[in-house]
């Protein structure tokens, strides 16, 4: 194994530590033109927030997943495989799409309280902490269920088929499976959604009902915009890393390898439990999607009226946005599975690529935008440079959920495969052909999916560089919504979050595909 | 090192374009130059009268104009920035990056209103604007909308500049008293957005009876929509105003170029497009008048800080604000 690790350890390196400077030099370039550095004494209580708001926020994300993703990975049912990939559509909306799509739901002229007002209910109102951690369990649940479904799949079939000859009830099943494999998944995708509320900025704003709802990230906004305090801005940006190493940390110390070894790569339809265990199974499939799929189906019905008198500006803010989120997807796949890959044979330096995998998560868009531009800015128009930087800023911060979505599996190809394919001199381009790729092609599709959509939908740094005939369709939306047209803009979202979707379906569907 | 092949090559590109025609960069809010906002058409006029090029770029929202103003500092390739606003032009003169206009031209602004950096181009009074249909009798004062139950969304006034319009409203108007307004209307303010948008699209789904835009929100529905349901509502201590500006830098390699855009700038060309494009009144009303619905709400008494006071009444003001909404 150590033959093979090597030379691949040093070329993992090399997205790793892009990645990391990626990351430091615009935060470097945005303290080097600092006044001075210090806090504002209102910016400790937005750093409590933000924890307090993320944990809850990735608590009940996970924790609402485990029984969705096991009733999903225990029935069979017709459209099946439709419901698994229309409820991973919540993740890629933009915030306050999503924002809008749930206070159809839950707003205060909502469906919830208009059906409250008529069994007599007094108004509830979604704008508080709870409406916060509501949005996020909305917008992260889908990618939670995603990475633990996946988890469950990667059981080897024949492990349950023992577990079934031992007459293994639910409880043995769940003490000798289901827990060393959620052991193995749960920290690593609280991780991820603990580290994207955090430096979430619009949602909180929006639901959190005042300033008692204030993140690290507004913060960082009023240092930047209102009193220039570029100093202030960094350090804050520091403290959100901080954060995310600590929490980072804490997954690392907790996650276990499962140890299921490998199966025959079987898929059978198991007898899973009946009676009452089958109806709530039903219960919670049909609650995940009402509650998933019905804010969406809002959005849906919010857009179509527009759709007609769309701008014309629209039809090249797609195809740029689809050129962004295609380029950017083949770099930050090819670069997750080199350092996933890299990480999984337990390479040295694999504390560097861990590393370098979560870090962009965390990083203040703001912070990384104005950055980006202090290094631009004096060799050239960082209106020229819009798209590249585009492309350069959603690989970095799509990476993350590549590389956490390909890690799992890769680890458990290194310890099921690895040996065998080191005594067989498996190596080089054979080893990726034969025995890496098509092992990896779900999570790689399923990664690449995730990572097309979020270019298509995320703002990122856009705003800062974009001229005049730059926009791609998510600005588009927000330039839209800025000029009173908010039928036009909710159309342009709808046709953003369409084809968002379909990029993701495609290569989802690619991935499971090569892999069947 | 790619950079800078890269930046080579652009340059290359660039010199000769330079050298046909002179490029004019105005720098502004992106709103300003969508296709449906007032750039266009302006570019379209004054590139008649100029022989020039005039190029726009976008730099984000308003707030974020004068943050980009100054990453770029000196070296910026912009002549003229478009679109700060009376709130923010005491931090855009401490930066010394402006130069003086001379443009001397009378203007119709509700107040006296007179800089020597800057020149206003349009302008427009907050108001809270709600549906008439669902509201019948609107507040008349910030204590008449505290003591009602009405919900209302407001702007932060630590990312968005009618947020920070609002705050300096209630202090210009309650002076002492800002802090109870402000505990007085804190049951009623459902949530606090980041931007302008976020509100507006919010109040329009419903979810409040009053936002806080501008008394020009209701003409847009009107001319744009025929929809006559928005109102603005009218309150008794008067209506703070927003006075958005230009001004030319000093950095400027066009200076010449740039005075005549100022000029050109309170002329017709410019004014007749602000109304029904930026939704503003036009800071000299144009020789074809303003269009239908713009005199429907006419506040009485116009209140606007003089722009030292306003940035040296701001953090305190942000004190109180977030003093009374923290409960």
């Amino acid at each position: 194994m150590a033959d093979s690790a090597r030379p691949l350890n040093r070329v993992a390196l090399v997205p790793a530590a892009l990645l990391l400077a990626l990351v430091a030099v615009p935060l470097v370039a945005v303290a080097s033109r600092a006044t001075g550095f210090a806090l504002a004494p209102a910016d400790w209580a937005a750093v409590r927030f933000s924890i307090f708001q993320a944990l809850l926020s990735a608590i009940f994300s996970t924790l609402l997943a485990i029984p969705v993703a096991r009733a999903l990975a225990r029935r069979r049912f017709a459209g099946r495989g439709a419901l698994i990939t229309l409820m991973g559509a919540p993740f890629l909306l933009p915030a306050i799409v999503a924002v809008l799509g749930l206070l159809a739901v839950f707003g205060r002229s909502g469906m919830m309280n208009d059906f409250g007002a008529m069994a007599g209910l007094p108004q509830v109102s979604i704008y508080g902490l709870h409406g916060v951690v509501l949005a996020h369990v909305f917008l992260n649940m889908p990618l939670a269920v995603r990475m633990i479904l996946q988890g469950w799949q990667a059981i080897p079939t024949e492990r349950f088929r023992l577990a079934a000859s031992l007459g293994f009830g639910p409880a043995e099943v769940a003490r000798h499976l289901e827990r060393p494999m959620l052991r193995s998944v749960l920290p690593g995708a609280a991780l991820v959604i603990f580290v994207i509320c955090l430096t979430s900025f619009a949602v909180v704003l929006t639901l959190g009902g005042g300033p008692r709802a204030t993140t690290v990230e507004l913060a960082i906004y009023q240092a930047v915009r209102f009193d220039f305090d570029l100093g202030r801005a960094a350090l804050l940006a520091l403290v959100q890393f901080a954060i995310c190493a600590a929490a980072a940390g804490l997954a690392w110390a907790v996650v276990r390898p499962a140890g299921f070894g490998a199966g025959l790569d079987r898929q059978m339809a198991l007898g899973a439990p009946r009676g009452w265990r089958q109806v709530v199974d039903v219960g919670v499939i049909g609650a995940a999607a009402l509650f998933l799929l019905v804010p969406l189906a809002a959005v849906i019905l919010r857009g179509v009226p527009g759709l007609f008198d769309l701008p014309t500006s629209v039809l090249g803010a797609s195809l740029r946005s689809i050129a962004v989120a295609a380029i950017s997807t083949c770099i930050t796949v090819s670069m997750a599975l080199v350092m996933a890959v890299a990480v999984a044979s337990r390479a040295r330096g694999a504390a560097i690529i861990e590393a370098a995998a979560v870090v962009p998560l965390a990083a203040s868009g703001l912070v990384l935008g104005t950055g980006l531009f202090l290094i631009v800015h004096p060799f050239a128009s960082p209106t020229s440079l819009a798209l590249p930087v585009t492309v350069l800023v959603n690989t970095a911060l799509s990476l993350p959920y590549v590389y956490r979505l390909l890690l799992p599996e890769a680890r458990a190809l290194a310890a099921d495969y690895g040996r065998l394919a080191d005594s067989l001199g498996l190596q080089g381009f054979a080893r990726w052909r034969w025995l890496v790729l098509p092992r990896l092609a779900r999570p790689l599709g399923f990664g690449a999916g995730i990572a097309a959509a979020l270019s298509m939908g995320d703002l990122g740094v856009i705003a800062l560089f974009a001229g005049e005939s730059q926009a791609t369709l998510p600005l588009l939306v927000q330039q839209l919504m800025g000029s009173y047209r908010m039928e036009a803009a909710a159309a342009a979202a709808l046709l953003l979050v369409t084809l968002s979707f379909a990029l993701f379906w495609i290569c989802d569907w690619g991935g499971r595909r090569a892999a069947a | 090192m790619k950079t800078k092949l890269l930046a080579a090559g652009l340059a290359t590109i660039a010199i000769p374009a330079l050298a046909e025609t002179p490029v004019l960069t105005v720098l502004t809010y992106d709103s300003f130059i969508s296709e449906w906002g007032p750039g266009p058409a302006i570019e379209t006029a004054f590139e008649a009268t100029c022989t020039c090029d005039l190029r726009f770029v976008g730099a984000g929202d308003g707030a974020a104009l004068l943050a980009r103003v100054q990453l770029e500092g000196d070296a910026s390739d912009a002549d003229v920035v478009l679109g700060l606003d009376t709130g923010l032009t005491a931090a855009a003169t401490a930066t010394g990056l402006f130069a003086p206009h001379g443009v001397v031209a009378t203007t119709d602004l509700p107040v006296e209103f007179s800089d020597p950096l800057f020149v206003p181009f349009d302008w427009g009074w907050f108001a809270f604007v709600y549906d008439k249909t669902r509201l019948a009798t609107p507040p008349t004062s910030f204590a008449d909308l505290a003591a009602s139950d009405l919900k209302i969304i407001i702007q932060d006034p630590r990312s968005s500049t009618p947020g920070l319009g609002l705050l300096l409203w209630v202090k210009a108007a309650h002076g002492d008293q800002a802090a109870e307004i402000w505990a007085g209307l804190a049951d009623n303010i459902v949530t606090v957005t980041p931007g302008w948008s976020e509100a507006y699209g919010l109040f329009l789904e419903g979810e409040a009876d009053m936002v806080l835009s501008y008394t020009t929100s209701p003409a847009y529905h009107l001319i744009a929509e025929s929809d006559d349901s928005k109102a603005a509502a009218l309150f008794d201590e008067g209506h703070y105003l927003q006075i958005e500006v230009a001004g030319k830098l000093a950095a400027t390699d066009q200076p010449a170029l740039a005075d005549q855009f100022l000029a050109f700038m309170l002329s017709d060309g410019f004014q007749s497009v602000i109304p029904q494009t930026n939704w503003m009144y036009p800071a000299k009303t144009p020789s074809t008048g303003l269009p239908d619905g713009f005199d429907a709400f006419r506040p009485a008494k116009s209140l606007l800080m003089p722009p030292a006071e306003a940035a040296a009444a701001r953090d305190g003001a942000l004190a109180e604000w977030q003093t009374a909404l923290v409960r």
